[in-house]
Protein backbone atom coordinates (compact mmCIF):
# COMPACT_ATOMS: atom_id res chain seq x y z
CA UNK A 1 0.00 0.00 0.00
CA UNK A 2 1.83 3.26 1.11
CA UNK A 3 5.29 3.69 1.43
CA UNK A 4 5.41 4.44 5.04
CA UNK A 5 8.36 6.33 4.33
CA UNK A 6 6.51 8.71 2.83
CA UNK A 7 4.16 11.16 5.51
CA UNK A 8 0.63 12.42 5.22
CA UNK A 9 0.30 15.85 3.80
CA UNK A 10 -3.36 15.68 4.44
CA UNK A 11 -5.35 13.68 7.06
CA UNK A 12 -8.85 13.43 7.21
CA UNK A 13 -10.52 11.48 10.12
CA UNK A 14 -13.90 10.87 10.86
CA UNK A 15 -15.51 13.52 9.08
CA UNK A 16 -19.27 14.66 8.79
CA UNK A 17 -20.74 17.46 7.22
CA UNK A 18 -23.84 18.61 7.09
CA UNK A 19 -25.84 21.51 5.14
CA UNK A 20 -28.64 22.36 7.58
CA UNK A 21 -29.81 19.03 8.29
CA UNK A 22 -28.85 17.15 5.07
CA UNK A 23 -26.08 15.13 5.52
CA UNK A 24 -23.50 15.63 2.44
CA UNK A 25 -20.55 14.36 3.87
CA UNK A 26 -20.39 11.21 6.28
CA UNK A 27 -17.77 9.88 8.55
CA UNK A 28 -15.13 10.22 5.85
CA UNK A 29 -11.42 9.23 6.62
CA UNK A 30 -8.82 10.31 3.97
CA UNK A 31 -5.32 10.48 3.69
CA UNK A 32 -3.19 11.84 1.11
CA UNK A 33 0.57 11.81 0.69
CA UNK A 34 3.53 13.53 -0.42
CA UNK A 35 3.85 13.89 -4.60
CA UNK A 36 0.40 12.06 -4.61
CA UNK A 37 -2.01 13.04 -7.56
CA UNK A 38 -5.03 11.91 -6.10
CA UNK A 39 -7.82 12.56 -7.87
CA UNK A 40 -11.52 13.04 -6.04
CA UNK A 41 -14.40 11.94 -8.33
CA UNK A 42 -18.18 11.30 -7.81
CA UNK A 43 -21.09 12.77 -9.10
CA UNK A 44 -22.37 16.68 -9.16
CA UNK A 45 -23.85 17.23 -5.24
CA UNK A 46 -21.74 14.36 -4.21
CA UNK A 47 -19.66 15.80 -1.33
CA UNK A 48 -16.52 17.07 -3.39
CA UNK A 49 -16.54 20.72 -3.33
CA UNK A 50 -17.87 20.49 0.29
CA UNK A 51 -14.98 18.09 1.01
CA UNK A 52 -12.69 21.03 -0.90
CA UNK A 53 -14.19 23.84 1.33
CA UNK A 54 -13.68 22.21 4.52
CA UNK A 55 -10.10 21.52 3.63
CA UNK A 56 -9.58 24.91 2.71
CA UNK A 57 -11.21 25.98 5.83
CA UNK A 58 -13.89 28.14 3.95
CA UNK A 59 -16.38 25.82 5.63
CA UNK A 60 -16.36 25.39 9.54
CA UNK A 61 -15.87 21.56 10.72
CA UNK A 62 -18.57 20.10 12.12
CA UNK A 63 -17.96 16.75 13.23
CA UNK A 64 -14.06 14.46 12.94
CA UNK A 65 -10.91 16.37 11.95
CA UNK A 66 -8.32 17.63 9.00
CA UNK A 67 -4.95 17.80 9.61
CA UNK A 68 -2.69 19.50 6.79
CA UNK A 69 1.02 19.01 7.21
CA UNK A 70 0.15 17.70 10.61
CA UNK A 71 -1.40 20.82 11.59
CA UNK A 72 -5.08 21.82 11.85
CA UNK A 73 -6.35 23.37 9.24
CA UNK A 74 -6.70 26.68 10.54
CA UNK A 75 -2.77 27.56 10.67
CA UNK A 76 -1.60 25.73 7.49
CA UNK A 77 -4.13 27.27 5.02
CA UNK A 78 -1.06 28.87 2.84
CA UNK A 79 0.06 25.73 2.50
CA UNK A 80 -2.59 24.86 -0.40
CA UNK A 81 -2.36 26.42 -3.47
CA UNK A 82 -5.75 26.72 -4.71
CA UNK A 83 -7.53 26.52 -7.83
CA UNK A 84 -11.19 27.71 -7.82
CA UNK A 85 -13.62 25.74 -9.99
CA UNK A 86 -15.08 29.15 -12.05
CA UNK A 87 -12.31 30.93 -13.48
CA UNK A 88 -14.27 32.61 -15.64
CA UNK A 89 -15.24 35.27 -13.10
CA UNK A 90 -15.23 39.06 -13.71
CA UNK A 91 -14.01 38.86 -17.34
CA UNK A 92 -15.07 42.09 -18.36
CA UNK A 93 -12.44 43.23 -15.35
CA UNK A 94 -9.59 45.52 -16.40
CA UNK A 95 -6.82 43.04 -15.14
CA UNK A 96 -3.63 41.84 -16.57
CA UNK A 97 -2.67 38.39 -16.20
CA UNK A 98 0.73 39.16 -14.53
CA UNK A 99 -1.47 40.74 -11.78
CA UNK A 100 -3.94 38.04 -11.39
CA UNK A 101 -1.06 35.76 -10.16
CA UNK A 102 0.34 38.61 -7.41
CA UNK A 103 -2.72 38.33 -6.35
CA UNK A 104 -2.12 35.15 -4.74
CA UNK A 105 -0.62 35.91 -1.40
CA UNK A 106 -1.96 39.10 0.20
CA UNK A 107 0.84 41.53 0.45
CA UNK A 108 0.55 43.45 3.72
CA UNK A 109 2.43 46.22 2.18
CA UNK A 110 0.77 48.91 0.18
CA UNK A 111 3.15 50.60 -2.30
CA UNK A 112 0.40 52.51 -3.32
CA UNK A 113 -0.83 51.56 -7.74
CA UNK A 114 2.62 50.10 -7.73
CA UNK A 115 4.21 46.42 -7.92
CA UNK A 116 7.29 45.95 -6.64
CA UNK A 117 9.97 44.71 -9.00
CA UNK A 118 10.30 41.13 -7.16
CA UNK A 119 6.82 40.50 -6.77
CA UNK A 120 6.61 41.37 -10.99
CA UNK A 121 9.68 39.26 -11.63
CA UNK A 122 8.46 36.22 -9.04
CA UNK A 123 4.77 36.24 -10.97
CA UNK A 124 6.71 36.25 -14.55
CA UNK A 125 8.70 33.14 -13.59
CA UNK A 126 5.51 31.51 -12.30
CA UNK A 127 3.63 32.75 -15.24
CA UNK A 128 6.84 31.02 -17.80
CA UNK A 129 6.39 27.99 -15.61
CA UNK A 130 2.92 27.55 -16.79
CA UNK A 131 3.88 28.20 -19.70
CA UNK A 132 2.23 31.33 -20.78
CA UNK A 133 4.81 34.03 -20.13
CA UNK A 134 4.15 36.09 -23.32
CA UNK A 135 0.76 36.79 -22.36
CA UNK A 136 1.79 38.22 -19.24
CA UNK A 137 0.23 41.84 -20.16
CA UNK A 138 -2.90 40.69 -21.71
CA UNK A 139 -6.40 41.07 -20.17
CA UNK A 140 -7.34 38.39 -18.03
CA UNK A 141 -11.02 38.54 -20.06
CA UNK A 142 -8.89 37.85 -23.85
CA UNK A 143 -7.40 34.45 -22.36
CA UNK A 144 -8.52 31.72 -23.82
CA UNK A 145 -9.98 29.09 -21.33
CA UNK A 146 -7.09 27.22 -20.91
CA UNK A 147 -4.80 30.07 -20.76
CA UNK A 148 -6.70 31.38 -17.97
CA UNK A 149 -6.80 28.32 -16.28
CA UNK A 150 -2.97 28.22 -15.95
CA UNK A 151 -2.95 31.66 -14.77
CA UNK A 152 -5.16 30.54 -12.16
CA UNK A 153 -2.56 27.43 -11.47
CA UNK A 154 -0.18 30.42 -11.43
CA UNK A 155 -1.81 31.94 -8.97
CA UNK A 156 -1.87 29.18 -6.37
CA UNK A 157 1.40 28.39 -7.14
CA UNK A 158 2.40 32.50 -5.66
CA UNK A 159 2.67 31.24 -2.37
CA UNK A 160 5.22 28.01 -3.47
CA UNK A 161 2.36 25.35 -2.11
CA UNK A 162 3.48 21.81 -0.88
CA UNK A 163 -0.19 21.04 -2.26
CA UNK A 164 -2.28 21.99 -5.41
CA UNK A 165 -6.00 21.59 -5.04
CA UNK A 166 -8.04 22.02 -8.15
CA UNK A 167 -11.31 22.12 -8.77
CA UNK A 168 -12.99 21.20 -12.05
CA UNK A 169 -9.49 22.67 -13.46
CA UNK A 170 -10.97 21.43 -16.94
CA UNK A 171 -14.76 22.07 -16.75
CA UNK A 172 -14.50 24.95 -19.34
CA UNK A 173 -11.41 23.95 -21.69
CA UNK A 174 -11.80 21.80 -25.03
CA UNK A 175 -10.16 19.03 -25.29
CA UNK A 176 -7.32 19.90 -26.20
CA UNK A 177 -6.87 22.34 -23.43
CA UNK A 178 -8.08 19.60 -21.12
CA UNK A 179 -4.57 17.68 -21.53
CA UNK A 180 -2.34 20.26 -21.75
CA UNK A 181 -3.77 21.40 -18.35
CA UNK A 182 -2.83 17.73 -17.56
CA UNK A 183 0.26 17.36 -18.55
CA UNK A 184 1.17 20.56 -16.66
CA UNK A 185 -0.18 19.36 -13.58
CA UNK A 186 1.75 15.85 -14.05
CA UNK A 187 5.19 18.32 -14.41
CA UNK A 188 4.15 20.43 -11.44
CA UNK A 189 3.20 17.09 -9.56
CA UNK A 190 7.23 16.14 -9.33
CA UNK A 191 7.78 18.42 -6.97
CA UNK A 192 4.41 19.11 -4.87
CA UNK A 193 1.51 16.94 -4.57
CA UNK A 194 -1.45 17.80 -6.81
CA UNK A 195 -5.49 16.73 -5.56
CA UNK A 196 -8.31 16.99 -8.30
CA UNK A 197 -11.99 17.19 -8.02
CA UNK A 198 -13.43 16.05 -11.15
CA UNK A 199 -15.99 13.97 -12.39
CA UNK A 200 -13.73 13.74 -15.62
CA UNK A 201 -12.95 9.51 -14.91
CA UNK A 202 -11.13 8.87 -18.58
CA UNK A 203 -8.70 11.69 -18.50
CA UNK A 204 -7.74 11.42 -15.53
CA UNK A 205 -6.78 7.68 -15.17
CA UNK A 206 -3.53 8.62 -17.69
CA UNK A 207 -2.12 10.64 -14.81
CA UNK A 208 -3.45 9.78 -11.24
CA UNK A 209 -1.86 8.12 -9.00
CA UNK A 210 -4.98 7.84 -6.49
CA UNK A 211 -8.31 7.95 -7.26
CA UNK A 212 -11.13 8.35 -4.66
CA UNK A 213 -14.79 8.28 -4.85
CA UNK A 214 -16.89 10.86 -3.33
CA UNK A 215 -21.00 9.85 -3.62
CA UNK A 216 -23.57 12.03 -1.82
CA UNK A 217 -25.89 8.91 -1.70
CA UNK A 218 -23.33 6.19 -0.41
CA UNK A 219 -22.90 8.98 2.14
CA UNK A 220 -26.42 8.74 2.88
CA UNK A 221 -26.79 5.13 2.99
CA UNK A 222 -23.22 3.63 3.81
CA UNK A 223 -20.94 4.51 7.02
CA UNK A 224 -18.46 5.45 4.72
CA UNK A 225 -18.70 7.25 1.96
CA UNK A 226 -14.98 7.18 0.19
CA UNK A 227 -13.06 4.43 -1.35
CA UNK A 228 -9.92 4.47 -1.78
CA UNK A 229 -8.73 2.91 -5.06
CA UNK A 230 -5.07 2.44 -6.03
CA UNK A 231 -4.27 1.93 -9.40
CA UNK A 232 -1.86 1.61 -11.85
CA UNK A 233 -2.44 4.00 -14.30
CA UNK A 234 -1.38 1.81 -17.45
CA UNK A 235 -3.52 -1.01 -17.11
CA UNK A 236 -6.62 0.51 -15.89
CA UNK A 237 -9.93 1.67 -18.01
CA UNK A 238 -12.91 3.55 -17.38
CA UNK A 239 -14.64 0.51 -17.60
CA UNK A 240 -12.66 -1.14 -15.08
CA UNK A 241 -12.93 1.58 -12.43
CA UNK A 242 -16.71 2.12 -12.84
CA UNK A 243 -16.71 -1.70 -11.89
CA UNK A 244 -14.62 -1.59 -9.14
CA UNK A 245 -16.45 1.59 -8.09
CA UNK A 246 -19.63 -0.96 -8.19
CA UNK A 247 -17.85 -3.40 -6.02
CA UNK A 248 -17.85 -0.74 -3.14
CA UNK A 249 -21.44 -0.81 -2.65
CA UNK A 250 -21.97 2.66 -4.23
CA UNK B 1 -22.55 80.59 -23.23
CA UNK B 2 -19.57 82.41 -22.20
CA UNK B 3 -21.20 85.01 -20.13
CA UNK B 4 -23.13 82.37 -18.53
CA UNK B 5 -19.72 81.24 -16.97
CA UNK B 6 -20.01 84.42 -15.65
CA UNK B 7 -22.48 83.62 -12.96
CA UNK B 8 -21.83 82.20 -9.45
CA UNK B 9 -24.35 79.44 -9.55
CA UNK B 10 -23.04 78.41 -13.39
CA UNK B 11 -19.57 78.34 -11.98
CA UNK B 12 -20.41 75.97 -8.99
CA UNK B 13 -22.45 74.21 -10.98
CA UNK B 14 -19.55 73.11 -13.31
CA UNK B 15 -17.34 72.83 -10.55
CA UNK B 16 -19.43 70.54 -8.92
CA UNK B 17 -20.48 68.73 -11.84
CA UNK B 18 -16.44 67.53 -12.85
CA UNK B 19 -16.17 66.75 -9.05
CA UNK B 20 -19.19 64.43 -8.77
CA UNK B 21 -17.99 62.81 -12.11
CA UNK B 22 -14.67 62.57 -11.02
CA UNK B 23 -16.10 60.61 -7.96
CA UNK B 24 -18.29 58.65 -10.05
CA UNK B 25 -15.94 57.42 -12.11
CA UNK B 26 -14.02 56.47 -9.31
CA UNK B 27 -16.63 54.85 -6.93
CA UNK B 28 -18.87 53.77 -10.57
CA UNK B 29 -15.74 51.57 -11.13
CA UNK B 30 -15.48 49.52 -8.11
CA UNK B 31 -20.07 49.41 -8.30
CA UNK B 32 -20.07 47.70 -11.76
CA UNK B 33 -16.66 45.75 -11.01
CA UNK B 34 -18.36 44.10 -7.88
CA UNK B 35 -21.92 44.09 -9.38
CA UNK B 36 -23.26 46.01 -6.72
CA UNK B 37 -25.20 48.50 -9.56
CA UNK B 38 -28.85 47.49 -8.12
CA UNK B 39 -27.71 47.61 -4.70
CA UNK B 40 -26.69 51.01 -5.28
CA UNK B 41 -29.89 52.03 -7.10
CA UNK B 42 -31.25 50.75 -3.83
CA UNK B 43 -29.27 52.91 -1.71
CA UNK B 44 -29.94 55.41 -4.08
CA UNK B 45 -33.67 55.56 -4.16
CA UNK B 46 -33.28 54.89 -0.18
CA UNK B 47 -31.46 58.06 0.08
CA UNK B 48 -35.01 59.85 -0.54
CA UNK B 49 -36.10 58.85 3.39
CA UNK B 50 -33.17 61.20 4.68
CA UNK B 51 -34.12 63.67 2.72
CA UNK B 52 -37.38 63.51 4.31
CA UNK B 53 -35.81 63.29 8.27
CA UNK B 54 -33.54 65.97 7.01
CA UNK B 55 -36.74 68.02 6.15
CA UNK B 56 -38.85 67.05 8.98
CA UNK B 57 -36.00 67.33 11.55
CA UNK B 58 -34.80 70.28 10.12
CA UNK B 59 -31.09 69.49 10.29
CA UNK B 60 -28.73 70.11 6.84
CA UNK B 61 -29.95 67.98 3.81
CA UNK B 62 -26.41 66.52 3.17
CA UNK B 63 -26.45 65.39 6.71
CA UNK B 64 -29.81 63.70 7.16
CA UNK B 65 -29.44 62.10 3.40
CA UNK B 66 -25.58 61.16 4.34
CA UNK B 67 -26.43 59.06 7.40
CA UNK B 68 -29.66 57.30 6.44
CA UNK B 69 -28.00 56.50 3.14
CA UNK B 70 -24.80 55.11 4.75
CA UNK B 71 -27.49 53.11 7.31
CA UNK B 72 -29.11 51.77 4.28
CA UNK B 73 -25.70 50.86 2.85
CA UNK B 74 -24.79 48.92 6.08
CA UNK B 75 -27.99 47.20 6.22
CA UNK B 76 -27.28 46.30 2.50
CA UNK B 77 -23.52 44.74 3.29
CA UNK B 78 -25.39 43.01 6.49
CA UNK B 79 -27.72 41.20 4.04
CA UNK B 80 -25.48 40.24 1.40
CA UNK B 81 -22.59 39.17 3.44
CA UNK B 82 -24.84 37.22 5.72
CA UNK B 83 -27.94 35.71 3.44
CA UNK B 84 -26.97 35.39 -0.07
CA UNK B 85 -30.25 34.17 -0.84
CA UNK B 86 -33.46 36.74 -1.07
CA UNK B 87 -30.93 39.40 -1.25
CA UNK B 88 -33.09 40.98 -4.19
CA UNK B 89 -35.79 41.17 -2.06
CA UNK B 90 -34.02 42.84 0.17
CA UNK B 91 -32.81 45.55 -1.81
CA UNK B 92 -35.90 46.62 -3.26
CA UNK B 93 -37.80 46.18 0.32
CA UNK B 94 -35.05 49.16 1.09
CA UNK B 95 -35.65 50.88 -1.96
CA UNK B 96 -39.24 51.34 -1.68
CA UNK B 97 -39.48 51.80 2.35
CA UNK B 98 -36.79 54.33 2.05
CA UNK B 99 -38.62 56.20 -0.40
CA UNK B 100 -41.84 56.08 1.53
CA UNK B 101 -40.47 57.33 4.89
CA UNK B 102 -39.26 59.86 2.55
CA UNK B 103 -42.43 61.09 1.32
CA UNK B 104 -44.56 60.32 4.42
CA UNK B 105 -41.99 62.65 6.28
CA UNK B 106 -42.30 65.34 3.95
CA UNK B 107 -45.86 65.52 4.18
CA UNK B 108 -45.74 65.35 7.81
CA UNK B 109 -43.81 68.79 7.63
CA UNK B 110 -45.79 71.73 8.42
CA UNK B 111 -45.95 74.05 5.55
CA UNK B 112 -43.34 72.36 3.50
CA UNK B 113 -44.18 72.38 -0.08
CA UNK B 114 -40.63 70.67 -1.28
CA UNK B 115 -39.82 70.50 -4.88
CA UNK B 116 -39.65 66.58 -4.96
CA UNK B 117 -38.67 66.72 -8.31
CA UNK B 118 -35.31 68.53 -7.61
CA UNK B 119 -34.37 65.31 -5.87
CA UNK B 120 -35.41 63.05 -8.30
CA UNK B 121 -33.88 64.49 -11.22
CA UNK B 122 -31.40 66.94 -9.59
CA UNK B 123 -31.00 70.43 -9.08
CA UNK B 124 -26.81 71.38 -10.12
CA UNK B 125 -27.80 74.87 -10.72
CA UNK B 126 -29.08 75.51 -7.29
CA UNK B 127 -25.37 73.68 -5.97
CA UNK B 128 -23.89 76.14 -3.16
CA UNK B 129 -20.30 76.79 -1.62
CA UNK B 130 -21.30 74.07 1.23
CA UNK B 131 -21.86 71.29 -1.15
CA UNK B 132 -19.08 72.00 -3.20
CA UNK B 133 -16.93 71.78 0.10
CA UNK B 134 -19.06 68.44 1.03
CA UNK B 135 -18.06 67.09 -2.30
CA UNK B 136 -14.62 68.18 -2.32
CA UNK B 137 -14.04 66.19 1.19
CA UNK B 138 -15.70 63.33 -0.20
CA UNK B 139 -13.34 63.48 -3.28
CA UNK B 140 -10.53 63.71 -0.91
CA UNK B 141 -11.88 60.92 1.33
CA UNK B 142 -11.99 58.57 -1.16
CA UNK B 143 -8.60 59.41 -3.32
CA UNK B 144 -7.25 58.56 0.26
CA UNK B 145 -8.83 55.30 0.45
CA UNK B 146 -8.74 54.01 -2.39
CA UNK B 147 -4.68 54.81 -2.43
CA UNK B 148 -4.09 53.28 0.85
CA UNK B 149 -5.68 50.17 0.21
CA UNK B 150 -5.51 49.74 -3.60
CA UNK B 151 -4.40 46.06 -3.94
CA UNK B 152 -7.00 44.96 -1.24
CA UNK B 153 -10.00 46.46 -3.15
CA UNK B 154 -8.29 45.17 -6.51
CA UNK B 155 -8.23 41.79 -5.33
CA UNK B 156 -11.64 41.92 -3.20
CA UNK B 157 -13.33 43.57 -6.55
CA UNK B 158 -11.78 41.02 -8.53
CA UNK B 159 -12.14 37.72 -7.30
CA UNK B 160 -13.90 38.04 -3.56
CA UNK B 161 -13.45 34.63 -3.04
CA UNK B 162 -10.08 34.13 -3.23
CA UNK B 163 -9.26 37.09 -2.13
CA UNK B 164 -11.18 35.84 1.69
CA UNK B 165 -8.81 32.63 1.17
CA UNK B 166 -6.15 34.88 0.85
CA UNK B 167 -6.76 36.24 4.23
CA UNK B 168 -7.90 39.81 3.29
CA UNK B 169 -11.23 40.86 5.33
CA UNK B 170 -13.59 40.96 2.48
CA UNK B 171 -16.60 41.74 4.48
CA UNK B 172 -14.71 45.19 5.55
CA UNK B 173 -14.07 46.20 2.40
CA UNK B 174 -17.11 45.04 0.68
CA UNK B 175 -18.71 47.16 3.73
CA UNK B 176 -16.51 50.30 2.83
CA UNK B 177 -16.98 50.23 -0.98
CA UNK B 178 -20.95 50.28 -0.10
CA UNK B 179 -20.60 53.10 2.49
CA UNK B 180 -18.78 55.26 -0.31
CA UNK B 181 -21.27 53.92 -2.52
CA UNK B 182 -23.99 55.53 -0.77
CA UNK B 183 -21.89 58.86 0.26
CA UNK B 184 -21.62 59.29 -3.73
CA UNK B 185 -24.99 58.82 -4.22
CA UNK B 186 -26.09 61.35 -1.77
CA UNK B 187 -23.54 64.18 -3.79
CA UNK B 188 -24.64 62.67 -7.33
CA UNK B 189 -28.34 63.39 -6.70
CA UNK B 190 -28.06 66.71 -6.34
CA UNK B 191 -26.81 66.56 -9.91
CA UNK B 192 -28.69 64.54 -11.72
CA UNK B 193 -31.23 63.22 -9.23
CA UNK B 194 -31.96 59.97 -7.34
CA UNK B 195 -33.53 57.81 -10.38
CA UNK B 196 -31.16 58.94 -12.98
CA UNK B 197 -27.71 57.91 -10.36
CA UNK B 198 -27.47 54.81 -11.33
CA UNK B 199 -26.92 55.39 -15.25
CA UNK B 200 -24.04 58.63 -13.99
CA UNK B 201 -22.59 55.64 -11.94
CA UNK B 202 -22.81 52.84 -14.26
CA UNK B 203 -22.47 54.69 -18.40
CA UNK B 204 -19.12 55.88 -18.29
CA UNK B 205 -17.91 52.87 -16.67
CA UNK B 206 -19.09 50.73 -18.89
CA UNK B 207 -17.09 52.11 -21.63
CA UNK B 208 -14.02 52.68 -19.72
CA UNK B 209 -14.04 49.18 -19.17
CA UNK B 210 -13.34 48.36 -22.71
CA UNK B 211 -10.67 50.94 -22.75
CA UNK B 212 -8.66 50.36 -19.85
CA UNK B 213 -6.37 47.82 -18.52
CA UNK B 214 -6.14 48.31 -14.90
CA UNK B 215 -8.61 49.45 -12.45
CA UNK B 216 -6.45 52.43 -11.97
CA UNK B 217 -7.05 53.74 -15.25
CA UNK B 218 -10.61 52.78 -15.36
CA UNK B 219 -11.48 54.85 -12.53
CA UNK B 220 -9.50 57.37 -14.23
CA UNK B 221 -11.09 56.92 -17.52
CA UNK B 222 -14.69 56.69 -15.84
CA UNK B 223 -14.04 59.63 -14.30
CA UNK B 224 -12.89 61.68 -17.28
CA UNK B 225 -15.62 60.66 -19.40
CA UNK B 226 -18.10 61.35 -17.07
CA UNK B 227 -16.78 64.83 -16.53
CA UNK B 228 -17.07 65.66 -20.40
CA UNK B 229 -20.75 63.76 -20.30
CA UNK B 230 -22.24 66.48 -17.59
CA UNK B 231 -20.51 68.90 -18.94
CA UNK B 232 -21.95 68.87 -22.34
CA UNK B 233 -25.82 67.86 -20.35
CA UNK B 234 -24.82 71.20 -18.75
CA UNK B 235 -24.28 72.67 -21.56
CA UNK B 236 -27.55 71.46 -23.60
CA UNK B 237 -29.53 72.11 -20.42
CA UNK B 238 -28.68 75.78 -20.17
CA UNK B 239 -29.23 76.28 -23.91
CA UNK B 240 -32.34 74.70 -24.37
CA UNK B 241 -33.66 75.32 -20.78
CA UNK B 242 -34.43 71.54 -20.09
CA UNK B 243 -33.93 69.79 -16.57
CA UNK B 244 -29.90 69.20 -16.49
CA UNK B 245 -30.14 65.81 -15.23
CA UNK B 246 -32.40 64.00 -17.46
CA UNK B 247 -29.96 65.90 -20.26
CA UNK B 248 -26.71 64.68 -18.74
CA UNK B 249 -28.10 61.18 -19.03
CA UNK B 250 -29.33 61.21 -22.45
CA UNK B 251 -25.90 62.61 -23.20
CA UNK B 252 -24.55 59.82 -21.78
CA UNK B 253 -26.77 57.50 -23.61
CA UNK B 254 -26.40 58.36 -26.70
CA UNK B 255 -22.53 57.98 -26.28
CA UNK B 256 -22.61 54.72 -24.90
CA UNK B 257 -24.56 53.80 -28.28
CA UNK B 258 -22.46 55.64 -30.40
CA UNK B 259 -19.34 53.91 -28.60
CA UNK B 260 -21.21 50.16 -29.30
CA UNK B 261 -22.15 51.06 -32.82
CA UNK B 262 -17.99 51.79 -33.31
CA UNK B 263 -17.02 48.84 -31.44
CA UNK B 264 -19.11 46.86 -33.14
CA UNK B 265 -17.69 48.50 -36.51
CA UNK B 266 -14.00 47.88 -36.26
Amino acid sequence: MHKNKTRAVIEVKNLSFAYDKDLVLEDINLEIFEKDFMVLIGPNGGGKSTLVKLILGINPLQKGSIAILDKSISKSISQIGYVPQNTNINLNFPIKAVEVVMMGKNSRRNSLFGYKKEEVHYAMQLLEKVGIQEFANTKIGLLSGGQRQRVMIARALYIDPKILLLDEPTSSIDTDGQKQIYELLKELNKEITVIVISHDISILLEYASKVAHINKKLSFHDLGSIKNIETKSEHICEVELLQMLGKCKC
Amino acid sequence: MLEALSYEFMQNALIAGVLVSLISGIIGSLIVANRMVFLAGGIAHAAYGGIGIAIFTGIPIFLGTSLFAVAAALFMAFITINQRENIDVFIGLTWAVGMAIGIILVDLTPGYNVDLLSYLFGSILAVNRDDLYFMGLLFVVILFVITFWYRDILAVSYDSEYAALSGINVKFFYTLILVLSALTVVIAIKVVGLILVIALLSIPVYIAQKLSSSLYSMMLISGVIASVFTLIGLWFSYSFNITSGASIILVSALSLMLFMLFAKLR
